[in-house]
């Protein structure tokens, strides 16, 4: 047995957090190494430290025996590493083999691109891997899977010895997957190493040769995947108590708030025949993996996306709602996922970022604003939400993203929502600033408010939730009761195993 | 937080308002070559120079902060000035654009001159936000094509491209008519113009709705989207206001000079550019104050007037003129960036 890759005790930890203690990886040649663990667990953070992105605090990098220092993303081509991303960006306008042998294009003179030993090149690389990919189109024709074909090729063309897939599944059709594991199984014969992150257990025990499992950035083991089964491997991943504090509430359900019958969206790939209903103060979790189509459920709900089907009821009567302004007049409100992109003015003041979705409340008999007022109201909201701020004449992007997220929740609670939409309410926010982000949800359940909150991380969901909803690539897969769910239910529901398929597993 | 050196405290200050700074030091400057400059006829006209000039910047200023920027801007003051210009000769004038049109109340061609600048804004205005076309394409196209319009104005008959003159005294005293005060102090009109339009729009940007809608869509258009602000109509709205302002600067040119042809206002977009981004406004959106480009056209203005006063070639103005917007941004910029 070669090894490919070896890390070995590899520790990192940031400000306040212990990312990874001691965590050890061995990867064998030629074999498909899955690498799994819930949200968080670290995996993310330990191929960073591979790719040279994190610097570990100790441990060392061994590849084919030989000690490593990776430095950056470029030691780790030469070292015979590359990273097929989730998320792939390649430039839109160019051909596929430009984008191929971009930055290292064959030259003819030294000065002049030499297009035909380009082309040649690229033709034999496709025709080793299988790939039927026409190397002069550009890549905006390309779908989703054919980019990341070529992603994999142009690691192939670097020579890479160990290949890191991060997802690769997530976005493409059954079919699709199928070729991709095609290839993958010809890597692995041409002595590759893949090293595949995925939360898809069918996935894992089908193409995987070793699965090594990570919990809260703790190695727990490395195992063949043969004497694995879908249950062994969520016990093993689960496997702890909760460890975060969540605020002490009694859930009082009220009347239904929403309803939602039948929503599906215009877009075939997203969420279909959704119908769940929101009771007045209730905290109602949304669960799924990536690819799940929750934030696409959210926003539609919000009139950022179009829906094809479906109907919205709001406190008994039916709602159109179009645009965020509709939903702003049904009382609804939405704290996005992505802060930076969709939430905040980051040149804008605190005051002016608390009061813009709510300008109205603050005009006079003839339209100017009452500045005093605004001013005043977003002092109170900071010393009501405990924002950490110099003035509220602070520029917010000089804030903290907790207290970032503090004031954007204050823009909303502004507009005297009775729905809030909350999308990862606490992604990237420290633990002492989740217990408050935490409260101050708990106290708008508790003021009669109803939440519904997208979460990936568990203890969050089963810590907070009334009742937890489950997605799976576009479907509702099932709903439980807060107090009786478990982490392995969730996790059953999210990869929609159906429980009597694993309980044969166990069996 | 620690407190603040008074080194730093100062520093700070000075960052925050380097473009005032930059005002005094020109002036000492120039002063220092020439203590004649340091006359009161001296601040005046340069105010009298500068308040069309204010007035187009802070059209552009709507657009920036919006996240957008209007190359239109010079030719519709262009055909703003000849639209009211066309409408205001005296009737003894030999050559009348109009050689039948009785005389109408001042007001009347004013309106129509600013409506014009209006209505140019809201095509505008309409092409960004439904059109989804990037401003600096959607402006370049009326740009060209609103010149095409003026000049066929221009041309018809029986004026055929000459020079609209011979403007009546109730129009032209806005432009060139002034309050004595005495002892050879006077106050032209059309600063007194200039500083009350500056004053409504500095009421636009921080006291309504519109204004902070302003800022938040050149801040973050995507967040202003799911915030519930209506983006398309407040673009239009800002683009509607932005050309209404240049169809004040064109009626107010036409009202100085004495008269007007399809020529006027061109390149002043750029000049209107050049001064927002002096004051202290982002081309990238999101950031900039009616001070500021006041601020910035006065630069301007001192340096056109100043640096003519003490003997400075016209084409060394323009060298000084080129460094000072580039280090100008340069510096502004380190404020912002500094901070992350």
């Amino acid at each position: 047995m070669t090894v490919a890759l070896e890390m070995r005790g590899i520790s990192k930890a940031f400000p306040g957090v212990q990312a990874l203690s001691d965590v050890s990886l061995t990867v064998r040649r030629g074999t498909v190494h899955a690498l799994m663990g819930e949200n968080g667990a670290g995996k993310s953070t330990l191929m960073k430290c591979l790719f040279g992105i994190y610097k570990p605090d100790e441990g060392e990098i061994h590849i084919q025996g030989v000690k490593a220092n990776i430095n950056n993303s470029g030691d780790a081509i030469q070292h015979g590493i590359s990273m097929i991303h989730q998320e792939l960006h390649p430039v839109q306008h160019r051909s596929v083999m430009e984008n191929l042998w971009l930055g290292r294009f064959p030259l003819r003179a030294k000065l002049f691109v030499n297009h035909t030993k380009m082309l040649r090149d690229t033709v034999s690389l496709f025709e080793e891997l299988g790939i039927d990919v026409d190397p002069k189109v550009r890549i905006g024709t390309l779908s989703v899977s054919q980019i990341q074909l070529l992603e994999i090729s142009k690691a192939v063309s670097y020579d890479a010895k160990v290949i890191v897939m991060d997802e690769p599944t997530s976005s493409l059709t059954a079919n699709e997957a199928e070729q991709l594991f095609t290839i993958i199984n010809r890597l692995r014969d041409r002595g590759v190493s893949i090293i595949y992150i995925s939360h898809k257990m069918e996935e894992i025990l089908r193409i995987s040769d070793d699965v090594t499992i990570m919990r809260d950035g703790c190695y727990i083991g490395t195992w063949p995947s043969s004497e694995l089964t879908t249950d062994l491997i969520i016990t093993k991943m689960v496997g702890r108590e909760l460890k975060e504090r969540f605020p002490e509430r009694a859930h009082t359900p009220g009347e239904v708030a929403m309803k939602v019958e039948g929503l599906t969206s215009i877009n075939p790939q997203s969420f279909r025949n959704v119908s769940f209903e929101l009771r007045k103060g209730e905290i109602l979790g949304l669960g799924g993996l990536v690819g799940s189509q929750r934030t696409e459920l959210v926003e539609a709900l919000f009139g950022l996306r179009k829906t094809a089907e479906g109907t919205i009821t709001i406190l008994g009567r039916k709602a159109t709602i179009k645009s965020p302004s509709d939903a702003k007049r049904h009382n609804l409100a939405l704290l996005t996922e992505e802060r930076r992109v969709t939430g905040i003015f980051p040149v804008l003041s605190v005051y002016e970022n608390t009061v813009i979705a709510n300008l109205g409340k603050f005009q006079n008999r003839i339209g100017l604003l009452n500045e005093r007022k605004g001013r005043l109201e977003a002092e109170q909201r900071v010393q009501q939400l405990r924002t950490k701020t110099p003035t509220v004449h602070t520029m917010i992007r000089n804030l903290s993203g907790g207290n970032q997220q503090k004031v954007l929740l204050a823009r909303w609670l502004l507009t005297e929502p009775d729905i809030l939409l909350l999308d990862e309410p606490t992604r990237g926010i420290d633990v002492g600033a989740k217990f408050e982000i935490y409260t101050l949800i708990t106290n708008l359940a508790k003021a009669g408010k109803s939440i519904l909150m997208i979460s990936s991380e568990m203890p969050e969901l089963l810590g907070m939730s009334d009742r937890i909803m489950v997605m799976s690539e576009g479907k509702l897969t099932g709903v439980i009761e807060g107090k009786a769910a478990t982490e392995q239910e969730i996790m059953r529901l999210a990869a929609n195993q159906p429980a009597a398929a694993t309980r044969e597993a166990t069996e | 937080m620690n407190p603040l050196t008074t080194t730093v405290k100062v520093k700070n200050y000075l960052t925050q308002r380097a473009i005032f700074v930059v005002l005094i030091v020109l002036i000492i400057g120039i002063a220092v070559a020439d203590p004649g400059f340091l006359a009161f006829s001296t601040l005046r006209d340069i105010l009298q120079q500068s308040s069309t000039r204010l007035i187009i910047a802070l059209g552009a200023a709507f657009i920036l902060i919006s996240g957008g920027v209007d190359l239109s801007a010079g030719r519709v003051v262009g055909l703003t000035a000849v639209v009211s210009a066309s409408m205001l000769q005296t009737e003894q004038y030999a050559s009348r654009f109009f050689p039948d049109l009785p005389q109408l109340w001042v007001g009347i061609p004013i309106i129509i001159g600013i409506l014009a600048g209006l209505l140019v804004g809201l095509i505008n205005g309409v092409i960004v936000a439904k059109l989804h076309v990037p401003p600096f394409i959607a402006t370049l196209g009326t740009m060209v094509g609103i010149y095409g319009v003026n000049s066929i104005y221009f041309n018809t008959e029986p004026n055929q491209s000459q020079p609209i003159a011979g403007l009546r005294d109730d129009f032209t005293m806005w432009g060139s008519g002034y309050f004595d005060l005495g002892k050879g102090y006077t106050i032209p009109y059309i600063v007194l113009i200039a500083i009350a339009v500056a004053f409504i729009c500095w009421v636009i940007f921080n006291k309504t709705r519109l204004g902070k809608n302003m800022y938040a869509i050149g801040g973050n258009v995507q967040a202003a989207h799911v915030s519930g602000i209506k983006v398309a109509r407040n673009l239009i709205a800002i683009y509607a206001i932005s050309g209404a302002l240049y169809g004040i600067a064109g009626v107010l040119e036409s009202a100085r000079t004495g008269g007007a042809t399809n020529n006027y206002g061109n390149m002043y977009e750029l000049d209107a550019i050049a001064a927002c981004v002096v004051g202290g406004v982002s081309t990238a959106g999101g950031i900039g104050t009616v001070p500021g480009v006041m601020a910035g056209v006065l630069i301007f203005g001192v340096i056109n007037y100043g640096l003519t006063f003490i003997g400075v070639s016209p084409y060394w103005q323009l060298i000084i003129k080129g460094l000072i917007i580039v280090a100008a941004v340069a510096f502004d910029i380190r404020k912002y960036v500094a901070k992350k």
